[in-house]
């Protein structure tokens, strides 16, 4: 094929002879697994500092570059747990309370709405999906203060409310759109085979859509999970009492009441406060992955 | 309650053999639903709801919880906060009409100009660096490499925990005085500062930061790269394309949908950055404002001064920038976006 080419130089100069190719090949293989490890090792490098400063005995520096020093103590975790007047047995069940009813609120509402853009016809479809997809690029900043005010006005600062009830309003319009992508790749002839059998639209919703969308509903939760376990700042408008707090806000509560001068307690907490993350990750690293190839969450 | 009729009609009238037994089963059910008797069966007779109407009902039905949302947490929301912006407020007393004062002062005043300043350099930064690096990560491990599930999984860790404050809690440590970042210096005969505390380099820490979570835009750029046709490549080779000329007139082209969609979330996403700034800063944004992100200074505002107008006109100031920002990219996305089926 090439040797009818003449204009293609750079392809008849390349060495033929199989063996050297392959060691070629070898060598470059193994060059392109050195540099993903070195710039893989730079970057999870801080996690694993972080993992190595909260075992450390509290006497040892806490500037040094190495991650074990060869004495290892849980002492930090058991002086950070209840450091000072911070109680983190409570945060960590506050922070479960919310993000399991957000979780919920979530697969809820977001599901419904899917199921609707994604197999139903009404007047305005079009119209309504493009302004659920417009939400999704809005900031949030834009519904900061009048959210603030009117939750002000229910008298629901100080509660978990704030934070929970528009996860059942389906304001997170990422999620109903990656559940439209699922939906819409179901073979509608279940939804015909359920109508004959006398299902209606919410027999076909429960029976049908829901349990062939476990993999989106799965995502769901946990880009929901993470999300709001990470949230910082709807806790900090919305939870003023410590002891509503939420993981989050006892790490910063933490800093803010000690400085630098407790690294060791405050690392210890800061790993624990990954850890659920981490975990979840490491169990449904490939959901999480498929998710983001055809939706782009964060 | 379905109408025999709709179903009927549904399942293409006549039934064969096969479905007799459902079909019995069924009309025994209907007939003992009272709603069956009143279904008007005359042909012709106008029905109480067609079936497109009844879905349509339905589709609504469904759309509840959603249009209970958009109503009343988000469009509610915005048009009061337009009209907040144009007032003075401070939760206590009533908002009180101030006309374009708000937005007025805005080009006065100088810590709202450099929180301008400071979020522009950031994104304009971060963005592209986040772009580049998470291409050229993706282009490496879509050559065939072994361990791929392995390496995806690990470079994508860090976008799933980077704004929690656990990890801006431990930058404050690597790029502090005594942190990690300048024990690394050390080793190599460097001597460093504070890189938190420095105006100069604090924002870079929160750069670096950005930086460290490409994994989602990475994610996003190999799941592209792997439906590039191989034969696209052994046709560039064959007339002569080395590498670069593969890359940039192969690969590039093909992923510009991509690309045109990573830069769009990634941009509207670092507008709106917040936690790493405000836990690194104590929520101060220093040192000397020089991390004073916009979206700390409206929450200063907003929420330290109780100024909720002034922090509405600058909402609304954020998202008429990331509309015209929106409507720039698609308006030119025809001029370097290229789908593959359009050819």
């Amino acid at each position: 094929m090439s040797a009818q080419a003449p204009a293609a130089p750079s392809v008849l100069q390349r060495p033929v002879f199989g063996r050297r190719q392959s060691k070629n090949r070898a060598v470059v293989s193994i060059a392109r697994h050195a540099v993903l490890l070195l710039i893989l090792f730079v970057i999870l490098y801080p996690l694993l500092w972080m993992l190595g400063a909260s075992v450390r005995p509290s006497n040892e520096a806490f500037g040094t570059i190495g991650l074990w020093s060869g004495n290892l103590t849980l002492d930090n975790y058991r002086e950070g747990w209840t450091f000072g007047s911070l109680n983190f047995s409570r945060y960590f069940m506050n922070s479960l309370v919310i993000t399991v009813l957000c979780i919920i609120g979530n697969i809820f509402s977001c599901s419904l709405a899917a199921y609707a853009f994604a197999r139903l016809e009404f007047p305005f479809k079009r119209v309504l999906f493009a302004l659920m997809l417009g939400t999704m690029l809005l900031p949030y900043h834009v519904t900061l203060v009048p959210q603030y005010i009117l939750f002000n006005e229910l008298a629901w600062i100080n509660t978990i409310l704030p934070l929970v009830v528009p996860k059942f309003l389906a304001t997170d319009a990422f999620f109903i759109f990656l559940m439209v992508q699922f939906i819409r790749t179901l073979p509608r002839e279940l939804d015909a085979a359920a109508r004959l059998d006398g299902c209606g639209h919410v027999g076909i919703f429960r029976r049908i859509i829901l349990p062939l969308s476990i993999p989106a509903i799965g995502t769901t939760a946990l880009f929901t999970f993470i999300h709001t376990w990470n949230d910082f700042l709807g806790p900090l408008l919305y939870l003023n009492q410590p002891d509503k707090w939420t993981v989050a806000q006892g790490l910063n509560g933490f800093l803010d009441a000690t400085g630098e001068s407790a690294f060791g307690p405050l690392f210890a907490m800061a790993t624990l406060s990954l850890a659920p993350i981490i975990g979840f990750f490491l169990v449904a690293q490939k959901l999480l992955i498929e998710g983001i190839a055809t939706s782009g969450l964060k | 309650m379905r109408g025999v009729r709709d179903r009927a009609q549904e399942a293409g009238a006549p039934r064969d053999d096969a479905r007799g037994e459902t079909l019995t089963h069924e009309a025994g059910r209907l007939a003992t639903h009272p709603a069956a008797a009143l279904d008007p069966a005359a042909p012709g007779g106008r029905r109480p709801l067609s079936q497109s109407r009844r879905e349509a009902l339905a589709g609504y039905g469904f759309l509840a919880p959603w249009f209970g949302g958009m109503l009343l947490l988000t469009l509610g929301p915005m048009i009061y906060s337009l009209y907040l912006s144009f007032t003075r407020y401070n939760l206590l007393t009533p908002p009180e009409w101030r006309g374009m004062a708000n937005y007025q002062r805005m080009l006065d005043d100088p810590r709202f100009l450099n929180s301008v300043g400071v979020t522009l350099k950031y994104v304009v930064i971060a963005v592209p660096s986040i772009l580049v690096v998470s291409l050229a990560v993706a282009m490496i491990l879509n050559m065939g490499m072994r361990f791929l599930p392995f390496y995806r999984a690990a470079f994508y860790l860090p976008s799933l925990i980077g704004a929690s404050v656990a990890i801006a809690v431990l930058w404050r440590q690597i790029f502090g005085g005594s942190g990690v970042f300048n024990a690394a210096l050390d080793v190599v005969g460097i001597e460093g500062k504070s890189w938190i505390g420095n105006p100069d380099t604090a924002l870079y820490t929160l750069i670096t930061l950005s930086v460290w979570t490409f994994g989602s835009a990475m994610i996003i750029f190999l799941a592209g790269l792997r439906q590039v046709p191989k034969e696209l490549y052994e046709a560039a080779s064959v007339d002569g394309a080395g590498p670069v000329r593969r890359f940039l007139n192969v690969t590039l082209p093909l992923l510009t949908p991509l690309i045109f969609f990573n830069v769009l979330l990634t941009t509207v996403n670092a507008f709106q950055a917040f936690t790493p700034a405000y836990v690194v800063s104590n929520g101060t944004g220093g040192p000397l404002d020089s991390t004073l992100f916009y979206t700390l200074y409206l929450y200063q505002r907003g929420f330290s001064n109780l100024e909720m107008g002034y922090a509405s006109a600058m909402a609304w100031v954020l998202v008429v920038v990331l509309g015209l920002f929106t409507a720039f990219m698609f308006a030119t996305s025809r001029f370097w976006v290229h789908y593959g089926d359009e050819k």
